[in-house]
């Protein structure tokens, strides 16, 4: 893209324009290849809100927060975190990766991952003390995981990995815990208790970012949405957004019909839950 | 054990042991990484660096070798990385398309460049001379250890691989968090500022300098052998990483000592009147106990399997005990 995106409007920065929003995206554009993986995405998360990003297979949803956070080159486009550029604000953030995305034959414990969680925390040339194992055995008892923790991490079934890899987040005592499919392959128990965990994060004032892949459980989660299929379709609060003429944007043919009229007969019955 | 082991042994035992440890130690990231081919790679490409650097500067001068080397070794890590990015393939045939390609060079430059007058050829390269690095002072057997002027007579690659090997123990314990975060996942690595891709080519020269070192003492047999065999036979042996570590410097010391002894003495019990190479037995000793960790070890194949189907089994109970 061109030098007008990075600049906001009337001339102030992003960062200026957004202050207090945790993750404030301007332009972004993601290129592996030749093809856009993302196109100009523009999205302001607002502070204290439990937002999906939804989209279909390869439709950047990863990279997206892969590239907010720094972790792929963006070829375009500013993100700020908390008014200030990432680097400066990776004390505030969370990032939970995809579970598959690691090698868990690897030879650690669970305590030992949870640990990592303390990197910035223990600092430069020092290693882990009694007061940072005893946090990151806090850290799994509230994910119901303390009896785990000297087992090696690849006797645990795919829930209890993806526990481990939220109670390393909890670790790292943020404000923005940006997690990419966190509910992807586990099991009913891990659902819940995941979701239990997250709920109490966001009413102690803790924004969260999720990309999701199951559209009936998005009312029932989460209360704001981006939907994204390489550019950005809609973005907003759930009850608002979350309409299947946007899902049908989204998802174009992929989505059958019919499946979008249950989504959203659930969605309809989860507000009058509310 | 008297003067005699003192002039002939001691020193290429230390120098065996030195060289062992050091490449085991950082061998144990590499094979995490999937990366075991890189030492391979790296102490291949040593060849061509040396023979350029007698040609550039017609002499066979420590200094010249290394430097040569250690460029050589990084200009191949950069070719891996180009091919493998270029040429999409996966960096394993990245590794063995560079470094084939690059010794193969080297043996060519070797047979075309006047190295008669000078002690450089192929079979030095792989087996080195571990054998001929003795300790004349050292006449005096054991009390040579305090004297200060037969000290000052050891073979230089001693106190060079010393360095070396303190060096990779620095390098493990002032990046150990980054090390093993990046490791494990080097994208959570990366969003909390650990630096993977800076640590991971830090590795790679430490590698680098491990296999030059070594290379001019030993040849590249043991190198090679030292960053797969210990620490893929340690990983057999334990779910835990510093343990692991342990069990490869155990490894790595036992095959430099019983390599070197029985390529010494072996084929004498034997009947025969001639040893055999100290390297090639020292690699083969290093093979042989990763073979015995494969049949014996706690983590063989079929022992790893019943770990996660009894995990599998406790995993259900926990599930249902779970209050949410």
């Amino acid at each position: 893209m061109n030098a007008p995106t990075l600049i906001a409007d009337q001339g102030r920065t992003l960062g200026q324009n957004h202050p207090d929003s945790p993750l404030a995206i301007s332009g972004l554009t993601v290129s592996y290849g030749e093809k856009p993986v993302l196109f100009s995405v523009d999205f302001v998360v607002p502070k204290g809100a439990m937002v999906a990003i939804v989209g279909p297979n390869g439709a950047g949803k990863s990279t997206l927060i892969k590239a907010a956070l720094g972790i792929v080159p963006r070829i375009a486009g500013e993100v700020t975190v908390f008014g200030v550029p990432y680097e400066k604000a990776r004390h505030r953030i969370a990032y939970v990766p995809q579970r598959a995305s690691v090698d868990w034959d690897f030879p650690a414990t669970v305590r030992d991952v949870v640990l990592m969680g303390l990197y910035r925390e223990i600092g430069f040339l020092r290693f882990a003390g009694r007061r940072h194992r005893e946090k990151a055995l806090a850290c799994l008892e509230r994910v119901g995981m303390a009896a785990f923790a000297d087992r090696q991490i690849g006797q645990l079934s795919g829930g209890q990995q993806q526990r481990v890899f939220l109670a390393r987040a909890l670790a790292q005592e943020a404000d923005l815990y940006v997690m990419d499919e966190p509910f992807a392959g586990v099991d009913a128990a891990t659902e819940r208790a995941i979701i239990a965990v997250l709920k109490e994060l966001n009413r102690a004032g803790k924004t969260i970012v999720c990309v999701h892949h199951d559209l009936a459980t998005v009312p029932e989660y989460f209360d704001h949405v981006l939907l994204v299929n390489v550019r950005k379709i809609a973005d907003g609060p759930v009850a608002t957004t979350f309409t299947s003429q946007n899902l049908q944007a989204t998802y174009g043919g992929r989505l059958a019909a019919a499946h979008v009229e249950e989504v959203a007969v659930v969605r309809e019955a989860a507000g009058e839950g509310r | 054990m008297g003067a005699d082991f003192v002039v002939l042994s001691l020193v290429p035992i230390a120098i065996g042991i030195l060289v062992s440890v050091s490449c085991a130690l950082l061998g144990n990231f590499l094979v995490l990484r999937r990366q075991s081919l890189i030492g391979d790679a790296v102490s291949h490409v040593v060849l061509p660096g040396i023979v350029g650097a007698f040609v550039l500067t017609g002499t066979v001068a420590a200094g010249a070798m290394l430097l040569g080397a250690g460029i050589a070794a990084v200009v191949a890590v950069l070719i891996i990385e180009v091919v493998r990015r270029v040429g999409r393939v996966e960096p394993g045939a990245a590794m063995g398309v560079v470094f084939t390609t690059l010794f193969a060079a080297g043996v060519l430059l070797l047979e075309q460049s006047d190295t008669s007058t000078v002690h450089l050829d192929v079979e030095h390269a792989l087996y080195g001379n571990l054998e001929s690095l003795i300790w004349l002072a050292g006449g005096a057997g054991w009390p040579a250890l305090l004297d200060a002027e037969a000290l000052a007579a050891l073979p230089p690659q001693l106190p060079r691989l010393a360095l070396v090997t303190l060096a990779v123990v620095v390098f493990l314990l002032v990046f150990w968090k980054e090390l093993v975060i990046g490791t494990f996942d080097a994208t959570f690595a990366e969003s909390i500022g650990a630096r993977p891709g800076l640590v991971g080519f830090a590795l790679i020269v430490m590698v680098a300098v491990a296999a030059v070192a070594a290379f001019d003492a030993v040849g590249s047999i043991i190198v090679i052998a030292m960053f797969i065999c210990p620490p893929a036979a340690a990983r057999l042996m334990t779910d835990r990483l510093v343990p692991q570590l342990a069990w490869s410097v155990l490894f790595a010391v036992v095959s430099a000592v019983a390599g070197y002894v029985l390529a010494g003495y072996g084929p004498l019990w034997l009947g025969a009147s001639y040893s055999v190479s100290a390297a090639g037995m020292i690699a083969t000793v290093s093979g042989l106990i990763l073979a015995l960790a494969c049949l014996a070890g706690p983590r063989r194949f079929g022992s790893r399997t019943a770990a996660r189907r009894r995990a599998r089994q406790s995993q259900s109970s926990m599930s249902n005990s779970l209050q949410v």
